[in-house]
């Protein structure tokens, strides 16, 4: 169940989030669709990378966190100003996203977590997707904590090896919702979590309260920060909230394969993930130079975070945020070039 | 002789006191808690086997949507008229220019009502404009136009036949109320179940919410022709046609006028809800500054929500005037009336050719921007980082002395001791159909598998009522005794009822945690200004002889409040009770989003996850009839229903003035 | 259906009409034939209508029909005759059913049971549409509080139940303008209403319906609503109306004083019941039960009972040159001439001595009756014999 980590944020709202991405990257509500010119452009030739090569149109899907949205920003970017493409972005979650590519809706996703059983579906058995490559990223999913509580109590991150040290704890992590157990904060309930797990396979006492969405969460870990509070919250990596919060990762036993297959009692961590992109194979045969480019994108953590922070504290457009990057790193993406 | 007997018998007087009975009830409760207590709880089961079942009619929904008939020919249809409604609306709009759009906008207010109107609806709109939110702007106001003008061709007709037929009244009636009692995040999931998301499933939300009062007032404005007035025209042999047409509704208009007002209010009000299903627009802004804590940004959109109900309520406010304005109007000088029109077309015409001679685009040029979002982020953080040890000890003291023991008592109860004791009550204070009602609708919520997060939600609902008529009635009474106190409460009522609650959501976050008490708090802002109102209307009715007659008789002034003032506005101090409850309840299940829990948290993961779907369904349904059980036992409290109290409800809606945005 | 004989006998006392009422469409209606036949008629309010309205079982008292049946008979059992171009008052207290007898008439209200016959057809039987026609162009109604419409001018007030019937706006309107002149309006006629004092505004009622040149008015406590002294204006001017125009009225009122100044005939109403029906001196000088003696016990006999109240037969011995008078003179106008002599006063009717009066009675008729210090008008006495309404209001 894991596989499906990072749903992250409300779905509802960030399918909200979304939209406005598109908004500001192709200038209005009405996706450029009908603007680019109508090439059907899908000759070898375009690999020679001139910005006037033709291109075609490329459906990409946006999933509704901002660190895919960096991910979008910065590839859309690159397509419609190097390649001359037509770029529509279609803010929809992910399976819908999954469901898009036998129909063409959807040729390309830029950041996938993992998604055992989807990729099982459409990659493996109906072969109408097929893996891109790696982002670059690597996602953490996991249980954090404020890195002053950490310096305090060092000991608390010897849960990788003794998990029940983090019960001699529980009474500082307690709030009023928790009873007299400690609280874990959990955000979204897209979350499809193994917390509860945890808890019963390292008979832990706590007791998992639920904040409704990413951002009452974030805001929560923040305002505990402020106030010097304990808080321990699951949390994850890139995260465009990771430069506004110092959190440290509480370690588990590592994950192994099928040590999370009883939800109900699980004695490991969250596994790593490698993030992804995943495009349909019509797409991927098509000859589109724009194959070629989001099938070599690839950045860090770190990059990602940046152009995150860009659009969310800085309030750039994606179009802004991805060309205050591009120009900074031209180094990086030259090399995604057909 | 097989004639009902229609409970007409005289009640025997030996019936206790209304007090005793309460009394009776609360000591009989009490003792069969105590053994009790513990057994029979109904524990909530995240994967219940309702919930499945549930799950199993969304994947039938799924896999049949392109092929049942019923989607393909009913459903699919009215999703694509509405869609092509709205894409004509975009496509009217898209050929705008923001100067000629602005200039028809101001036109109207100059023609309708009058310079100084049309100069609020300029500066509202340049102020939208300056914020960069004009695009977002023109996309609420398609959502609105559509779902107005859906409610009213709906509305109208069906108010004229409830206010030209008493059967259809009292049909429509319990229909109309549970449409405003549902709280509309409670019926998203559904909706978008069978009309997937997307502006279409948005208008039909917000016409769920809107064409109630539409309803009600168009009837209240046919009933309110005097019934010797339509006789007349009887008597003069007119048909029914006649009478509709030259008396009843020329009569009506004003009120009907007020009806379209009060809409347009109602479907600005859900904007921000309708979001949460890709409506695009100001609620959808509102939505993504919080998704990315950016306080500033979500109240400039608030803000921009704001002004806009302003022109859209000013502007057709003219519609709604006093029959003193129609005596004013009348006496208009027919050659100044021209010069104002004249200048009205005037500015239409030169916005049209001004958009075109400047090259004004369809949005508001962004390089005139104003932002206020830096200071207001500053100041909320500054709020949140230097109030959190006093809000963080409020919360702690009402979580463990109110919140916990209530909770406490409504879990461990068994839960046929707490439908009984719900339901004696509301027959005590409401009567028997209305112990019915109840009765059922707690039934039904145990069948729904939600009881234990039904009870959880109902300690919120009944804290938070609590506080909200607490402040209300203190702050009502302030404003009714005090005209200064008044006149400062009255702009913050109208701030705090028109910004949507979304707004202020990220900062009591901060300040209280993601907890049950971050959504009551939500739910007493947005629910104290009707009370508020409610309570200040009804002790200013209380008349000037009694109060002069009492203080003669030497009473002080606590007196004057406790003995002649409150108890004389009883009646609306009910009404305030029962509209409390519906709002507290519309924001508190919002609350899941932070940290509420219980009914409103289970919509919120019905809506992200899937697996959820079963069981966020089952927990809108429970939300609803929670609504049901707490409107029944209030509302009877208020006075038996007939077909002349459905004015109260409408009486309100004019009391508390507009309706309040979430 | 029995046809019950209303008590008190209308009939009985019916005098005929001095403007000879237009003729209907009803079979079998003659020109002297009474305009309204109310008989049987029953309205009872509430769940139990709907099975007694189907059935003739009797119709249990209203105790019973409200206890058992949530119900109430606001008529019960009505019979009158209103003959032709007379004004026929119905009087009584509020609740006693007045109005909803006139509503009855006219069908604004269905009645219950019974018939109500207008120039011989039973409307109640018509169907809408001919129901429709009858009220656009035989009977009309003016209303307590008016009942105009406030969003047109006085002209299209007054013109409503012409524009409802299909006439050409020119001719309604120069129908209404004279209509408007005929009350008295002159030059409001592009006035709202609400610009009216309310005397005025029923004047605009008035004008409505009598637009309509109908055969029978019905006015349901027309100047209730108005102030004592436009009200007497009011009464004048139904009188002047009446007497040029020699509509049939039928007039619901709650106020005695107005019932006798108008009335040629009048029923007094009570629980839905008639009480007691005849004419003003009818009434007065023979109360039918305590209640309507309770009613004109305040009234000034002398004002409203003629000679006819108070003649005696002739004995030989009375002297017979004494002044003359015919049985139909109100006794307050033979004060003058009985005070001028010691005669009694000689009653003739169609040149042959039916009684006398002495002088005595005459005195004892009107100090009898008259509150003390009362000044006494004189020249009471330009009612023809006949047309008993008094000259001035009572009380």
């Amino acid at each position: 169940m894991i596989d499906h980590g990072r749903l992250s944020r409300l779905a509802a709202l960030g399918a909200a989030a979304a939209i406005a991405l598109s908004a500001c990257s192709s200038g209005g509500s009405s996706p450029a669709a009908t603007g680019a010119a109508p090439t059907t452009g899908t000759s070898p030739a375009a690999s020679t990378a001139a910005s006037t090569a033709p291109c075609g149109t490329v459906n990409i899907a946006v999933n509704p966190w901002v660190g895919y949205e960096a991910n979008a920003a910065v590839v859309s970017y690159v397509l419609k100003n190097t390649l001359g493409c037509n770029v529509v972005l279609k803010n929809i979650d992910e399976q819908t996203s999954w469901q898009g590519f036998p129909t063409g809706e959807v040729d390309a996703i830029l950041e996938n977590w993992g998604h055992e059983d989807l990729v099982a579906k459409y990659i493996t058995t109906d072969k109408v997707a097929q893996d891109a490559g790696k982002t670059g990223n690597e996602g953490v999913i996991g249980w954090f904590i404020p890195k002053f509580f950490a310096d305090a109590n060092p000991d608390i991150l010897t849960a990788k090896t003794n998990p029940t040290v983090l019960n001699k704890y529980a009474a500082q992590f307690k709030t009023s919702e928790s009873g007299d157990k400690g609280q874990l904060l959990d955000g979204d309930p897209s979350f499809v979590t193994n917390d509860q797990g945890m808890i019963n396979g390292f008979g832990l006492n706590y007791k998992v309260v639920y904040s409704g969405s990413e951002a009452a969460s974030n805001k929560a870990i923040q305002s505990a920060i402020d106030q010097k509070k304990p808080i321990l919250a699951y949390y994850y990596t890139p995260n465009w909230f990771s430069s506004k919060v110092d959190l440290v990762h509480i370690e588990f036993p590592a994950w192994t394969q099928g040590c999370d297959k009883d939800p109900n009692n699980i004695k490991c961590d969250y596994p790593p993930y490698h993030l992804n992109k995943v495009v349909s194979t019509k797409f991927a045969t098509s000859g589109s130079p724009a194959f070629t480019v989001i099938s070599k994108f690839s950045w860090t953590n770190e990059d990602q975070d940046l152009v995150a922070a860009y659009i969310t504290d800085q309030g750039m457009s994606d179009a802004n945020a991805a060309k205050k990057w591009l120009d900074a790193n031209p180094g990086k993406w030259k090399a995604w070039l057909p | 002789m097989a004639a009902p007997s229609v409970g007409m018998l005289r009640r025997p007087e030996l019936r206790l006191s209304t007090g005793a009975q309460l009394g009776l009830l609360v000591v009989v409760v009490a003792v069969l808690f105590v053994p009790f207590r513990g057994t029979w709880n109904l524990a909530h089961h995240d994967d219940a086997s309702l919930f499945k079942a549930l799950n199993g009619i969304r994947d039938w929904v799924d896999a049949n949507r392109t092929i049942n008939p019923v989607f393909l020919y009913i459903f699919g249809p009215i999703r694509s008229g509405i869609d092509a409604l709205s894409e004509a609306l975009t496509f009217v709009f898209d050929h705008l220019s923001w100067v000629a759009v602005m200039s028809i906008a101001t036109a109207l207010g100059l023609a309708l009502v009058s310079w100084r109107t049309a100069l609020l609806v300029a500066g509202s709109l340049a102020f939208i404009g300056l914020f960069g939110l004009w695009t977002e702007m023109i996309q609420t106001l398609v959502l609105i136009s559509t779902a107005v003008a859906l409610s009213l061709a709906i509305g109208i007709p069906l108010g004229i036949a409830a206010g030209r037929n008493d059967r259809f009244l009292r049909l429509a009636s319990p229909i109309l109320d549970f449409m405003q009692i549902m709280p509309a995040f409670a019926y998203l999931a559904p909706l978008t179940l069978i009309f997937l998301i997307g502006p279409p499933s948005a208008v039909i939300a917000t016409l769920i919410y809107a064409i109630p009062p539409a309803v009600r007032i168009t009837a209240l404005g046919i009933r309110g022709v005097p019934s010797e007035t339509v006789e007349a025209a009887t008597s003069l042999g007119s048909s029914d046609a006649q009478i509709l047409r030259k008396v009843q509704l020329p009569m009506a208009r004003r009120t009907i006028g007020l009806a379209v007002n009060q809409t347009i209010m109602m479907a600005l009000s859900i904007i921000v809800i309708a979001a949460l299903i890709n409506a695009p627009g100001l609620g959808e802004s509102i939505l993504v500054a919080i998704e990315k804590l950016k306080v500033g940004a979500a109240v400039e959109a608030g803000i921009a929500i704001v002004l806009l109900a302003t022109v859209l309520d000013r502007v057709t406010a003219g519609l709604s005037g006093s029959p003193a304005d129609e005596h004013r109007l009348r006496r208009f000088d027919p050659a100044a009336r021209r010069r104002v029109l004249l200048v009205a077309g005037a500015l239409v015409v030169g916005g049209l050719l001004g958009g075109l001679i400047l090259h004004a685009g369809t949005d508001f040029p962004s390089a005139w921007h104003v932002s206020i979002a830096k200071p207001v982020d500053q100041a909320t953080r500054w709020i949140e980082i230097n109030l959190n040890p006093v809000t963080d000890a409020a919360k702690n003291i009402v979580s463990k002395y109110l919140l916990d023991p209530l909770q406490t008592v409504l879990e461990t109860s068994p839960f046929w001791l707490t439908i009984a004791g719900i339901g004696g009550l509301a027959y005590i204070v409401s009567g028997r159909r209305a112990t019915v009602a109840v009765v059922i609708s707690l039934a039904v919520i145990v069948l729904l598998q939600v009881w234990e997060h039904a009870m959880q939600t109902l300690t919120m609902v009944l804290v938070g009522v609590a506080l909200t008529m607490l402040i209300g009635i203190v702050l009502g009474v302030a404003a009714a005794r005090n005209r200064i106190v008044s006149a400062i409460l009255r702009p913050i009522n109208d701030a705090a009822q028109t910004l949507p609650a979304f707004v202020y959501l990220v900062p009591a976050v901060a300040l209280f945690g993601p907890t049950r008490f971050t959504a009551i708090v939500a739910a007493v802002i947005y629910a104290v200004p009707a009370v508020v109102r409610l309570v200040e209307d009804g002790v200013r009715a209380v008349s000037a002889t009694v109060i002069e007659a009492s203080t003669s008789a030497g009473t002080s002034r606590l007196q004057m409040i406790l003995k002649v003032q409150l108890p004389m506005a009883r009646r609306s101090l009910l009404v305030a009770a029962n509209q409390g409850v519906v709002l507290v309840l519309a924001v508190v299940v919002i609350g899941g989003l932070v940290g509420g829990g219980a009914l409103g948290f289970d919509v919120v993961a019905g809506f992200s996850q899937r697996n959820f779907f079963g069981r966020g369904m089952a927990a809108a349904i429970g939300i609803v009839l929670l609504g049901v059980v707490l409107d029944r036992i209030t509302q009877g409290a208020g006075g038996r229903r007939s077909v002349g109290s459905v004015a109260r409800r409408i009486v309100f809606g004019a009391a508390s003035n507009r309706p309040t945005a979430m | 259906m029995t046809m019950a004989e209303a008590p008190g006998g209308t009939r009985a006392a019916g005098t005929p009409a001095s403007v000879s009422g237009p003729s209907g469409p009803g079979a079998g209606h003659a020109p002297g034939d009474p305009t309204i036949v109310v008989r049987g008629l029953w309205k009872v309010f509430g769940p139990a209508e709907k099975r007694l309205a189907t059935s003739t079982e009797p119709v249990p008292p209203n105790s019973e029909l409200r206890n058992r049946y949530g119900s109430m008979a606001a008529i019960r059992d009505v019979s009158f005759e209103v003959p032709a171009g007379e004004v026929f008052v119905v009087m009584g207290l509020s609740g006693s059913g007045k109005s909803t007898l006139v509503r009855c008439l006219t069908r604004l209200i269905e009645p219950t049971r019974g018939e109500v016959l207008l120039e011989g057809e039973d409307i109640r039987t018509c169907s809408p549409s001919r129901l429709r026609e009858l009220r656009r162009h035989r009977f009309s109604m003016v209303f307590q509080h008016f009942g105009l419409l406030p969003h047109r001018r006085v002209i299209d007030n007054v013109a409503f139940g012409l524009e409802v019937r299909g006439e050409e706006r020119k001719a309604r309107h120069a129908r209404a303008l004279e209509m408007i002149e005929l009350v008295g309006l002159s030059g409001h006629a592009w006035s709202y209403p609400d610009e009216l004092s309310g005397g005025m505004q029923q004047r605009v009622g008035l004008a409505r319906a009598l637009a309509v040149n109908p055969d029978v008015m019905f006015l349901d406590e027309p100047f209730s609503a108005l102030d004592p002294l436009i009200r007497r204006d009011m009464q004048a001017e139904i009188l002047r109306l009446h007497h040029d125009l020699g509509k049939t009225m039928v007039f619901i009122t709650h106020d005695l004083a107005e019932a006798l100044r108008l009335g040629d005939h009048i029923v007094i109403m009570r629980d839905g019941q008639i009480v007691q029906a005849g004419r003003p001196e009818d009434l007065v000088g023979a109360p039918a039960d305590d209640y309507v003696a309770d009613f004109v016990r305040d009234v000034p006999k002398a004002h409203v009972l003629t000679l006819r109240w108070i003649m005696r037969p002739a004995q030989p011995e009375d002297p017979l040159d004494g002044p003359s008078f015919p049985p139909g003179t109100v006794i307050r106008a033979a004060v003058h001439a009985a005070a001028a002599t010691e005669k009694p006063i000689r009653v003739i009717e169609d040149g042959r001595l039916v009684g006398l009066v002495d002088r005595a009675h005459i005195l004892e008729a009107v100090g009898g009756s008259e509150e003390p210090g009362g000044s006494e008008e004189p020249g009471g006495s330009r009612q023809p014999p006949g047309s008993p309404a008094p000259s001035e209001p009572i009380g």
